[in-house]
């Protein structure tokens, strides 16, 4: 154990702090998982500027009717790389390395199973992307066809295509290694006395998780390869002419692309969940209902999959069936936000920023619950589908959803990690910057879809303008707010207090109990548990 | 309870709720308690902004705008079939479920914010379960949830049925326009058929950088940028009329919101809905699913005629048609229904 390959330096035991020397050794060949849990948030930090980036592009167009900035190939180009960096270069990387830094601190565990298999998961990802976004410079562009890829528009592309086939198989195989490394850590690694109902509910939301990785990513390996196959190879999966069928295509690409929504929240239940409890310096109400509702939601995701195609001429059996059960899913979502605020009454709650972004969370994802649930009435999503409501429902679950409590979990363990408080000011300004900014962009899109606008469409007619000129207006007060956050968290490095054990007067957990910022190796031997590091299931219950 | 399109109230006309010829009352203590009211939002600069907002709320909330978008619309319209007007019903019931559950939420959460702080001296309980309330916040949902479903099962079911239908109209998509097919009309094929694409004013003023203005772009005094054909269908009001709809190359959707509804337009498959228009007028729809650059710029207008217009314009479309002419006879400019 205490040898490895050349040019890898060796691990010593009985300094925990000791960091490999030397920018190679640290960051390219790393094995220690809180290295990786920060490369993967410093990468998802730029590829959220890079999707932001897009945005901007694509509400500077969408702000005032007529063309005035770009073609309409590059708008679908703009509007289908925005989605696929957003989606699997910011959000699922994000939580990837909130799960890296956390799951094995907070199972008393010393790293992640296979540490070296941890490595490659992460570095496949810069090459993956740097794959990705070179297809904006080729003749033809970037795949401009959605990021939901149907075919035939999405053979319509160049050389493209394939390069973004290629790229997404790099992704995929991360998230899928990923995964695998995650149920490995916390079904085998656990502290003695971390039963897996006394986890964190952030361990157990990411274990289902890492379960729907396994299940889904490679069926979307399945449907872009059989895409590259129809373009390049002469097959007919989605070509009706040739026996095949293009709605084919929307159930498996959907059959994957609804549990990754899922994929995309749970870690932010899990975030929450642990939150909220810190600054209500109360438990958590309904722990095991928590486990029991994610596990309900992670079920359910698999068998709604065509709410996605209600316009598509499916029968009416399959409409009512999707109908249905996608409704179901709001009894266990609306289980675990009853939780919440049930953890909220009667505490003694304090109001620090991650304690901020975990309450704009419950809230603002709500709404995004709501709006979900109205597109699940087939009768009115006749009339929502493919319009800006389907585009405010989402965003309202991903950003004030899924990134709330990213934002939020940075800000909770950052005294953890770099052992420095960040400026509570500072901080709180970012949270109401971005509450104001994020509403003006996305609320205002429900009205759009209710009045008529479709979704992917660079220019509108006249009555649209109003709603679409705020809406930008809201883009650009987000534009800012990750400058905020980078300027906040630099100034703490350099100049923050210095951070103690504790941090968080109500938290809870075995995190806790490393220093602040945390040793290099932690856990090196298994934690003795007291009852008061568990925040759930003291050793009598 | 149907609420007529109105075709004429789409522009910018101020509109105040008591002289709204749907929502404004006759004289009642309503009106006391809003003179009294709009008083005190008259005198305030605030209260002239949030005056402003809830008279623009209250108006579109509650009232059918014309079948063009209206600015700054906030809500869904009745449209003018029972397809849309279900769409409506079904939207309306399901957001005041949301509204109310949101302020019970939203609520208590206010509530806890301010009574459950530290700083006020609040003491946190230790309890975390409470088996009553989580079996009553399981189950009543699920109530709500079936209260939604019911009705929404009964409009499918009756949304299924394209059989009986008095016309049948082929409509193709194509990148980037639209194909439309008078299959046949009272049992007997018409031979009539024609594209229809983005109007030539619109299209001139879409070019980047073309320096037009899309206000400018109007049909009579409608503003139609991006909303208006060269050739609309022309239905029949009062008849079942079933379409049969498909593409010549990618996925496209056909939406009229009026109307109620929208079906892709998958290529080689056929996929069918019908409609029954209720009142004559001008409707406008865009395309529904991105197919490529000019997504945005293949609508669709469909004009509504009663019964005996409607033979009266597919007689001469026969005509015109007749000696397997390239150009048919002009459509009617659209009327203001």
């Amino acid at each position: 154990m205490a040898t490895h390959a050349a040019g890898h330096h060796a691990d010593h035991h009985d300094d925990h702090d000791h960091k490999p020397q030397g920018f190679w050794n640290r960051w390219v060949f790393t094995t220690n998982h809180k290295d990786i849990g920060t490369l993967y948030l410093v990468f998802a930090f730029i590829m959220f500027c890079i999707g932001g980036a897009m945005s901007g592009v694509i509400r500077a167009e969408l702000m005032k009717p007529g063309l005035q900035l770009v073609e309409p190939y590059f708008f679908n180009q703009m509007t289908t790389v925005h989605a696929l960096v957003m989606i699997f270069g910011g959000v699922m990387p994000a939580f990837v390395g909130l799960g890296n830094w956390m799951i094995p601190l907070q199972i008393g565990a010393p790293d992640m199973a296979l540490p070296r298999m941890n490595n490659w998961s992460f570095w496949i990802m810069p090459f993956a992307f740097t794959v990705l976004l070179c297809t904006l410079f080729l003749p033809g562009g970037a795949p401009a066809g959605g990021w939901t890829l149907y075919p035939p528009l999405s053979l319509q592309g160049g050389s493209s295509v394939a390069f973004a086939i290629f790229a997404i198989h790099m992704m995929g195989i991360s998230s899928i290694m990923g995964a695998i490394n995650i149920i490995a850590t916390i079904l085998n690694m656990r502290a003695p006395g971390m039963d897996l109902l006394k986890m964190p509910l952030f361990v157990w939301t990411w274990l289902i998780t890492a379960f729907l990785l396994i299940a889904v990513m490679p069926v979307l390996a399945g449907a872009v390869t059989m895409l590259l196959t129809d373009k390049f190879f002469g097959t007919s999966f989605f070509n009706a002419a040739g026996g095949g069928d293009p709605v084919m295509f929307q159930h498996i690409f959907w059959f994957f692309g609804h549990p990754e929504v899922y994929i995309m929240i749970l870690p932010a239940f899990g975030v929450v969940s642990e939150i909220i409890p810190t600054f209500a310096r109360k438990p958590l109400f309904g722990y095991q209902a928590m486990v029991y509702a994610t596990a309900s939601i992670a079920f359910l995701s698999f068998i709604v999959w065509a709410h996605h195609m209600f316009v598509v001429g499916m029968p009416l059996g399959g409409e009512l069936f999707f109908m249905y059960a996608t409704m179901m899913i709001a009894v266990p979502t609306g289980v675990k936000v009853f939780n919440w605020v049930s953890t909220m009454w009667k505490g003694s709650m304090t109001f620090e920023t991650p304690m901020l972004w975990a309450i704009g969370f419950v809230i603002l994802f709500t709404i995004g619950g709501f709006s979900g649930l109205m597109l699940a009435i087939v009768p009115a999503d006749f009339q929502y589908h493919d319009t800006y409501f389907v585009v405010a429902h989402f965003h309202y679950v991903l950003v004030t959803g899924a990134l709330f409590s990213i934002i939020a979990a940075v800000y909770y363990w950052w005294p953890k990690w770099s052992g420095k408080m960040y400026s509570e000011k500072w901080g709180k300004f970012h949270f109401w910057w971005t509450i104001v900014f994020v509403n003006l962009l996305f609320f205002p899109q429900h009205f759009l879809g209710l009045a008529g606008m479709p979704r992917r469409i660079p220019d509108y007619n006249v009555a649209f303008a109003d709603w679409n000129m705020v809406s930008s207006i809201g883009a650009f007060g987000m534009l800012c707010t990750p400058v905020f956050m980078f300027l906040i968290l630099w100034h703490s490095k350099k100049h923050g207090a210095p951070a103690t054990q504790q941090v968080w007067e109500g938290a809870h957990g075995l995190e806790w109990t490393v220093p602040s910022p945390a040793p290099h190796h932690t856990f090196t031997e298994p934690p003795v548990i007291r009852a008061q590091d568990l925040a759930h299931g003291d050793p009598t219950h | 309870m149907a609420f007529g399109a109105r075709p004429d109230a789409g522009s910018a006309r101020p509109q105040t709720v008591a002289s709204h010829p749907v929502c404004g009352g006759g004289p009642n203590d309503w009106d006391g308690f809003r003179v009294m009211a709009m008083k005190s939002l008259a005198t305030t600069r605030t209260g002239r902004a949030v005056g402003a907002a809830l008279l623009t709320l209250a108006v579109n909330i509650s009232c059918a705008a014309s079948t063009l978008p209206a600015r700054w619309q906030l809500n869904m319209t009745p449209g003018v079939t029972q397809t849309a007007r279900n769409a409506y019903t079904a939207h309306m019931i399901v957001l005041w479920v949301c509204v109310v559950i949101g302020i019970i939420v939203f609520g208590a959460m206010a509530y806890a914010m301010f009574k459950f702080r530290k700083s006020k001296g609040a003491v946190a309980a230790q309890w975390s379960h409470n088996t009553k309330a989580e079996v009553v916040w399981t189950v009543i949902p699920i109530l709500i949830l079936i209260v939604c479903a019911w009705p929404a099962t009964g409009m499918l079911i009756k949304q299924a049925d394209t059989s009986n239908a008095t016309l049948t109209i082929k409509v193709t998509g194509y990148q980037w326009k639209w194909r439309y097919d008078y299959l046949d009309y009272e049992g007997k094929p018409t031979g009539v058929g024609f594209m229809s694409k983005l109007d030539s004013e619109s299209d001139k003023t879409r070019q980047l950088g073309s320096g037009l203005d899309p206000h400018a772009v109007k049909t009579g005094n409608e503003a139609t940028y991006l909303l208006n054909v060269d050739k609309p269908l022309v239905l029949p009001t009062g008849a079942k009329i079933r379409f049969v709809i498909t593409s010549d190359d990618v996925i496209h959707s056909w939406w009229v919101p009026a109307l109620g509804w929208k079906v892709d337009a998958n290529p080689e498959i056929i996929n069918d809905a019908w409609t029954l228009i209720e009142q004559p007028g001008t409707y406008r729809g865009q395309c529904a699913e991105l197919c490529g650059q000019d997504h945005g710029f293949m609508p669709i207008v469909v004009e509504a005629k009663p019964k005996a217009e409607f033979d009266q314009w597919l007689a001469a479309q026969q005509a015109a048609a007749a000696p397997a002419a390239a150009t048919a006879a002009p459509a009617p400019a659209a009327p203001q229904g």
